[in-house]
């Protein structure tokens, strides 16, 4: 062979020396052990937020939705934010779970079933917020096409109407293609666990699941399928979110660049999200062998590039508001940006177009403690792109004598921190009793589950010789 | 064929995937019908080594889809059109372009649930009780062991010459599985 060629291997998805057994051993012990101190703390605090949350909520439906900040030209400000921030850092865990299944993309089975779980614990918290925000939540049961006594039916061209549509089925979608993952994982726990009762909980779950091949043949078709369903659905998902806006005539909101902007900013913060959990998880459970730093330099570049078209969209807003030549609209970018919400303005470019911008650089890409004060950053700086969307075009719209300024109450920040409470007390729960990596799919992308592995060049399997 | 009635199959352990490999396409190649290889993840290549035909699985979403299709359009032109046509904001009854994410929502849901209950469906599950797991070795096969069970039902099946056909193809362990 001459010198100027050279074989580059395959970077190693998995580190260390590990076989099948131990990949095993090293996620099935985690719900096996006893249960940290650290977890009885955090679970507590986070039942705590929650039960502030629930009060919260009690209060709002008991007094009206006059307890938080909302006022005449402000009809939607915190609640709709929520809803669009939490529902946006969900769709990572789809994107990881489905479309880089679609793109062969080996290093996801590190992170797929935990960034799965996130998902639909990120959309229950999402789902929150529509659902009391509507002032009158005993007659919520009128945005479902169920037959009643007024003989009425939900508006079907209404994009809210839409997104009620599109929320239950990511909800209930993400939750079947989180639980079809599950199976053979839930199968190895319940031939591992030695209590009866844990044997007979985890095997009640795994179905009687065996690791046929007559049933894997099924179960790839099953995962393949579901995976090719997600990945419009995730992309509908918000495109319908961002339609809550887009449909509307408001200045700020009538434009048609917001489902792809949305979808990005979506991307964007559900990575960041991802790698907040995941940096303190791989430390806490010492899994640094299977979310290597390799994963989050991937993960950052994909930040990088979503962050990008996000600070791009916002440079067309502003091109496109001046270029089309609408007098509203230009007054709502230059008030956005100059105007009384200014500093929530500058906060967001400060986090969501500067703050990526170190990903260009190699060694921050593989710096662990930056990578987690950034992925900060951005969730921070794209709840603010949500509430500058929300709330800047609401507060001065067409007729400056209707103007006004939304300040939040208690409630309104109690409610939202309490959000937190919800989604971690599952998420805690998740990582203390389920796998937190999916099993079977890190073993499937070792070297040594293909068979040409043990193949030597005459084709037969080295041991059979 | 008496002795085999209180067996469930003979069980065929084997070193690495490629061994199982081997031996699947061999023991279909010697005509057994009914067998399967365990395994803790699948194997690239297994389905041809057995000769399994396409999972079903394609056709069944399919029609789930086609099912939600027409479920999600009829909902919105009944509802809007036919039960109750109210004008809102001057859009005609039948506002065909505003169907469509309802329409779509639906078609995933339906096909979701096509590909999620299928799956059970052709799997057999849930199951609460199978033969294969009175053998204390098969609980490998959902951590590090690779397996072929031939089935006492097939019509080849003998327990003398099956195990002796399996160590034959390179099994590491063999036992009878009792029913």
């Amino acid at each position: 062979m001459s010198q100027n060629t050279a074989i580059v291997p395959n970077n190693q998805l998995v580190k260390g020396n590990h076989d099948f057994a131990s990949i095993t051993k090293l996620i099935s012990d985690i719900p096996q052990e006893r249960t940290p101190l650290w977890w009885y703390i955090a679970f507590g605090i986070s039942n705590i937020v929650m039960a502030v949350m629930l009060a919260m909520i009690a209060w709002l439906i008991w007094e009206g939705v006059g307890v938080w900040g909302l006022n005449n030209p402000v009809g939607w400000a915190w609640d709709i934010t929520n809803f669009v921030w939490w529902v946006g850092i969900g769709h990572a865990g789809t994107l990881i779970s489905a479309i880089l299944f679609l793109f062969r993309q080996g290093w996801r089975t590190a992170i797929n079933r935990f960034a799965e779980s996130m998902t639909i614990f990120a959309v229950m918290c999402a789902g929150l917020f529509p659902a009391i925000h509507v002032g009158r939540i005993w007659a919520i049961y009128w945005i479902f096409p169920l037959p009643n006594s007024m003989q009425l039916w939900p508006n079907f061209n209404s994009p809210l109407l839409w997104d009620v549509f599109a929320v239950f089925t990511y909800l209930i979608v993400s939750t079947l293609f989180w639980y079809v993952g599950l199976i053979p994982d839930l199968a190895t726990m319940r031939d591992k666990v030695k209590g009866t009762i844990s044997r007979l909980l985890y095997g009640t779950f795994a179905l009687g699941w065996t690791g046929g091949n007559r049933q894997w043949q099924n179960y790839e078709k099953s995962y393949m399928i579901l995976a090719g369903l997600s990945t419009p659905l995730v992309l509908s998902v918000h495109t319908i979110v961002s339609f809550d806006f887009a449909v509307s005539i408001i200045p700020g909101w009538h434009t048609t660049i917001f489902p792809p902007y949305f979808v990005a900013g979506a991307v964007f913060s559900g990575f960041a999200m991802v790698l907040s959990l995941m940096i303190i998880t791989r430390k806490l459970y010492k899994l640094e062998d299977i979310m290597t730093v390799d994963h989050i330099e991937k993960m950052n570049i994909i930040i990088l590039v979503t962050g990008t078209i996000v600070g791009f969209a916002y440079a067309i807003e502003f091109f496109i508001a001046w270029y089309g030549g609408v007098e509203y609209e230009k007054f709502a970018f230059v008030n956005r940006a100059f105007g009384p919400y200014a500093w929530a303005y500058w906060i967001m470019i400060t986090c969501n177009v500067v703050s990526p911008q170190f990903f260009w650089v190699k060694k921050f890409r593989r710096n662990v403690a930056l990578t987690f004060i950034l992925s900060i950053v951005i969730n921070i700086g794209m709840w603010f792109e949500r509430f500058v969307i929300v709330v800047t075009s609401l507060a001065q719209d067409f007729l400056p004598s209707s103007w006004g300024y939304f300040s939040p109450t208690y409630v309104d920040v109690l409610t939202y921190i309490g959000t937190f409470g919800l989604f971690f007390t599952f998420f805690l729960l998740f990582l203390r009793f389920l796998p937190m990596v999916a099993i079977s799919e890190v073993k499937g992308v070792l070297p040594q589950a293909n068979p040409a592995y043990y193949r030597s060049n005459n084709g037969k399997s080295k041991t059979t010789e | 064929m008496r002795s085999n009635s209180n067996q469930y199959g003979v069980l065929a352990e084997f070193a690495n995937p490629a061994d199982l490999m081997d031996a699947a396409s061999a023991v279909n190649k010697a005509g057994y019908k009914h067998f399967d290889t365990y395994s803790p993840f699948p194997i690239h290549g297994m389905d041809d080594a057995m000769g399994l035909k396409e999972s079903k699985l394609g056709w069944i979403v399919l029609i789930h889809g086609i099912i939600g299709l027409l479920g999600g359009i009829a909902l919105q032109v009944w509802s809007m059109d036919i039960a109750y046509p109210l004008h809102i904001s001057g859009k005609p009854y039948l506002n065909f372009p505003a169907f469509v994410p309802v329409g779509f929502a639906i078609v995933i849901l339906l096909s979701a649930f096509g590909a999620f209950f299928g799956l059970f469906a052709l799997n057999k599950l849930p199951r609460l009780h199978n033969p294969l797991f009175n053998s204390d070795r098969i609980a490998k096969a959902t951590d590090d062991g690779f397996f072929i069970c031939i089935e006492a039902t097939d019509p080849v099946y003998s327990e003398e010459k099956s195990t002796a056909f399996l160590k034959e193809a390179g099994a590491i362990h063999t036992e009878i599985i009792p029913k």
